[in-house]
């Protein structure tokens, strides 16, 4: 007797007998004739050629460790990476909840089934507007960049103008997505992106070029605090003031785990808030971490701009009880398709639950502490670093997390310098040479919580090394 | 017929996080700086003008109980816990070896710009994934950058702005051709990219006709987006002639392949013609939806389409994996890096872990149990299949209306939605906009659940019709085993009352709050 191929574990009508009793049950005499619609030219000629199949867990798990171990990582290694991905503390218990299978496998249910997950997506606005002061926050989309890009969007349709202004010093990746957004020049819809000069002292917005270019047909400001290269923003208020005076909406981009020691952005008279999740709980992931909330004022104007979901707390039909649904539905791409604002569909809503659990542990206290530990440990290393001799830091004391490290004294490449700090076990920051030949062999150095002094003193000792 | 099973969701009563706690409560601490950084550094980093001076209003709680907040929430969502045949959405089984392999520190703890060097092992799955896609579609090239599918389209109509730019005729080809029928991202992403959008409408076989199409292209034609099979369980049997409609007119043609459960391994995007395709990895790939992301749209085309996709692109030079990030015609990033590599990586092992025979086996399965549960549904007095004239089988899924049991008991989708959760099986999906039949709803049964489930889930949906008749009340005011009542949707298009943040809501509601919310 021929044996027959065995059950495969993710399938349960795999069993034997099972497909045979649904095709007798709906009066197939085989599966082919099931497929009756198809004509029988579609069918593929090439035949599937696709790796061997691992169906046991056991050499499933042995295949994907041995390709993950290929791997080096950043715990291994001490890395010094950040420009839009960093390296922060992840709280166990943020780890479990998001790895909860209700909240992984969970695809949408209603108001009432799936109410906890509801919750938790509101209490990540709830808390995020407690961190901006804000009223409305939006769940989150799927990048920094791409909230900025909405937001550019809304500010855009709010003030019928097509021109926004932005920082020459941005980070290219996630101003390439903000282009993209804009659109190009031969779409009616395109908003012309125009970059603002940086102080070449500070790295901040240069105010007299702001003022230059803000006209009656600018839509909006963005602008970053703390900015790509890491620079505290002082004039924030100042470009916010000018923008309004020009009727520009001005659209922002913070660092969650600055919010402790920064001022809020609400406070200080920001429109349109936008800024990535990553930092607040979730880990690097490639990459993969990412994604961007959009926040505002509780007017109408901004709300009816929204592109996603906007999770509002509401009554239930039982007297006191609460539970939570989608405000202002109806003009996502969901219920009114092209004519929605921009689009909307899967995002990164595990994000959400992620930031709501490391809110809620770290609190008031835990977000002050944090801010002043990370900022402490980056001077502390812009000053270890600038001792290297040849090693210069371009913008020093302005700075939070992220730092401009400039080797152009050592007569070497930022390149070179990785290359044997690499081969120390040391990831040393992004090279900015190619994408800014004006800051010579420089590179974005990211210092967070999770670096020690200890790990401070041994980059610099390092590096001294591999310079002498 | 299989009794339905007596279920009580947990309900905690759990307050909101912000009412949790007291006053100087602590869930983390943080080390104060070394002497040697505070000695280094002193104090006031931060310049007075642009410090924080208030204490943001954040939850005081301790560790454990921010977990057991959060672990009473995650017991409040029934997830896919029960039997969740939710169309459209082709609910799998998502493997917990590769969401445990997924959290190692060896991806976790990964940063996308390590030299690739350091990054050969997760390279290496990205480019045998995007190889396996290649053999499913017969296309040349993937990438995975789009964060869900709809962001896949949305790469689409950015490949297509950058590959008509190219030709000079950018500011020719306006137009996006797609069916109402079509999932809304479609025409919402070309909208968004730029694109002026012509709607077809479904036609008396239950698809937009071949005549429609070749009457809508044209020389301002950029792009056609189209599914097949569709929400309906329809196949177009038309989609070769479409192809060559498309090119007939110089247009581009995307196949949206979100309904690929029924059809993979059987059919091949490149062999019928097609330009693009995209892949739901959260979906048809076995990784998890968390309810609506991180996903992954895998977008791939053929070469002549490749210089114009976001970069990088995954390369393999005698067995070392680099990223080519130098693609000049490229159309910018879609979204920062390279995608959610980790549902990536789940993708790939739920891959693997099929191989070519079970991806055959999985595709005939969906099929075979979808027609199974139409013979079931169709006993049920009050059910109406869309286009009921059409006689043929469907495909994976199959779009129901319960048009005939709404006008005779008033009971209808939403309803239905709502009570089926006091069984323990997850609301149905009702349709996308716009609903083509009334009160719509759509079952798939896909290749994870038993013929026991599907069972279990008719019994349901049986029992809910009989109560729609003799006790419709019920049904109307359900649920009434879940974590709450039903909730009252008037607030959430009245900005008086919305509350999208605790601020606000202490603002608009705070009297009721103060008597105890949640």
């Amino acid at each position: 007797m021929a044996s027959r191929p065995r059950a495969h574990p993710w399938m349960a009508n795999s069993a034997p007998g099972v497909l045979e009793g649904m095709l007798a049950e709906i009066g197939a005499a085989s599966v082919a004739e099931v497929f009756e619609q198809i004509p029988a030219d579609h069918y593929r000629k090439a035949p599937l050629v696709l790796p061997p199949q691992l169906a046991s867990e056991l050499e499933l798990r042995r295949e994907l460790v041995a390709r993950l171990r290929r791997n080096e990582d950043c715990e291994r290694n001490l890395s010094f990476l950040g420009a839009g991905v960093w390296q922060h503390h992840v709280p166990a218990v943020v780890d479990e909840i998001v790895g909860r299978t209700e909240f992984l496998t969970n695809v949408w249910g209603s108001y009432q089934s799936d109410h906890g997950r509801n919750q938790a997506w509101w209490e990540f606005q709830s808390q995020l507007g407690a961190l901006l002061n804000l009223d409305v926050v939006q769940l989150p989309v799927y990048s920094w960049g791409c909230a900025a890009g909405h937001a550019i969007r809304m500010a855009a349709r709010i003030t019928g103008r097509r021109k926004v202004l932005v920082p020459a010093l941005s980070d290219p990746e996630r101003l390439s997505v903000i282009r993209t957004y804009c659109e190009p020049p031969e779409m009616a819809g395109h908003i012309a992106v125009v970059t603002v000069a940086a102080d070449p002292t500070s790295g901040r917005l240069d105010l007299a070029d702001l003022r230059a270019k803000l006209g009656p047909d600018v839509a909006a400001v963005y602008f970053e605090t703390p900015a790509y290269l890491g620079t505290i923003e002082l004039g924030a208020a100042e470009i916010a003031r000018a923008a309004r005076a020009a009727g520009a909406e001005t659209i922002v981009g913070v660092d969650p785990v600055s919010l402790g020691v920064l001022a809020a952005p609400g406070d200080w008279g920001a429109d349109i808030v936008t800024g990535p999740v990553q930092p607040l709980g979730v880990h690097m992931n490639c990459g993969g971490g990412v994604g961007g909330f959009i926040a505002s004022r509780d007017e109408e104007r901004y709300v009816r701009q929204y592109n996603g979901f906007l999770v509002s707390i509401a009554p239930t039909a039982e007297p006191g009880q609460w539970g939570f649904g989608l405000a202002s539905s109806h003009q996502t791409s969901y219920g009114a398709r092209e004519h929605g604002r921009d689009w909307t569909g899967n995002s990164t809503y595990l994000w959400a639950i992620a930031g709501a659990v490391y809110m809620s542990l770290l609190g008031p206290e835990g977000f002050r502490e944090l801010g002043n530990l990370i900022v402490a440990r980056a001077r502390y290393a812009q000053r270890l670093l600038a001792a290297v001799p040849g090693v210069r830091i371009v913008w020093p004391d302005t700075t939070f997390k992220e730092f401009v490290v400039n080797f152009d004294g050592t007569g070497r490449s930022v390149a070179e310098i990785n290359d044997a700090l690499r081969a120390r076990g040391i990831f040393g920051g992004k090279d900015l040479s190619a994408e800014l030949p004006a800051l010579g062999q420089s590179a974005l150095w990211c210092v967070t919580e999770v670096h020690s002094a200890a790990d401070i003193r041994r980059a610099a000792q390092t590096l001294k090394e591999i310079l002498q | 017929m299989t009794a339905p099973r007596e279920f009580h969701a947990a309900r905690w009563n759990e307050p909101l996080v912000m009412q949790l706690g007291r006053p100087g409560a602590r869930g983390q601490l943080f080390p104060a700086p070394e002497p040697e950084v505070a000695e280094a550094v002193g104090e006031g980093l931060i310049p007075a003008a642009v410090a924080r001076k208030d204490r943001p209003q954040l939850p005081e709680i301790t560790e454990f109980e921010a977990q057991r907040h959060y672990l009473h929430l995650s017991q409040m969502t029934l997830g896919m816990m029960g039997i969740s045949l939710f169309g459209t959405c082709t609910m799998k089984y998502n493997s917990k070896t590769a969401e445990y392999a997924a959290q190692r520190p060896e991806l976790a703890e990964v940063h996308p710009y390590q030299h690739p060097d350091t990054l050969q092992g997760v390279l290496s799955i990205l480019h045998e994934f995007d190889q396996i896609l290649r053999a499913l579609s017969g296309m040349d090239q993937f990438v995975f950058q789009a964060g869900g599918g709809a962001d896949a389209a949305y790469t689409m109509a950015a490949v297509a702005r950058a590959y008509w730019a190219d030709r000079g005729q950018l500011g020719q080809r306006t137009e996006m051709v797609t069916s109402i029928q079509a999932h809304p991202c479609n025409p919402a992403t070309a909208a968004a990219a730029g694109f002026r959008v012509i709607n077809l409408p479904l036609e008396e076989k239950g698809y937009p006709s071949l005549q429609a199409l070749q009457a809508a292209v044209g020389p301002n034609t950029a792009l056609v987006m189209i599914n097949n099979p569709d929400d309906m369980g329809i196949y177009n049997p038309e989609i070769r002639e479409w192809t060559k409609a498309a090119h007939a007119a110089g247009a581009l043609i995307f196949y949206d392949h979100a309904n690929f459960n029924g059809v993979m391994g059987k059919l091949s995007a490149r062999e019928l013609g097609f330009d693009a395709c995209m892949f739901m990895l959260h979906k048809t790939f076995g990784a998890p939806k968390a309810g609506g992301g991180p996903a992954v749209g895998a977008y791939g085309c053929t070469a002549e389409l490749a210089p114009y996709l976001p970069a990088p692109v995954v390369l393999e030079r005698a067995g070392h994996y680099l990223l080519d990030h130098d693609r000049p015609k490229s159309c910018g990033k879609i979204r920062e890096f390279w995608g959610n590599v980790p549902q990536v990586v789940k993708a790939w092992a739920w891959a693997r872990a099929m191989g070519a025979e079970g991806i055959r086996l999985a595709s005939d399965i969906s099929v075979v149990a979808n027609n199974y549960m139409d013979r079931k549904l169709a006993e049920i007095p009050g059910l109406q299949r869309s286009h009921d004239n059409i006689a043929v089988r469907r495909m994976e899924m199959t779009r129901w209306s319960l048009g005939p049991l709404k006008e005779e008991t008033g009971v209808g989708t939403v309803d239905f939605a709502n009570r089926m959760a006091d069984y323990g099986i997850d609301p149905w999906w009702m349709s996308h906009e716009p609903w083509i039949v009334p009160e719509p709803f759509t079952p798939e049964a896909g290749e994870l659940w038993s013929k026991e489930d599907i069972d279990a889930w008719i019994a349901v949906v049986a029992r809910i019709a009989r109560e729609a008749r003799e006790c419709p009340e019920k049904v109307r005011t359900a649920p009434h085993n879940q974590p709450v009542a039903q909730v009252k949707g008037e607030v959430f298009d009245d900005p008086a009352r919305w509350a999208m943040t605790w601020r606000a809501f202490l603002r608009k509601h705070g009297a009721e709050a103060a008597r105890g919310a949640a």
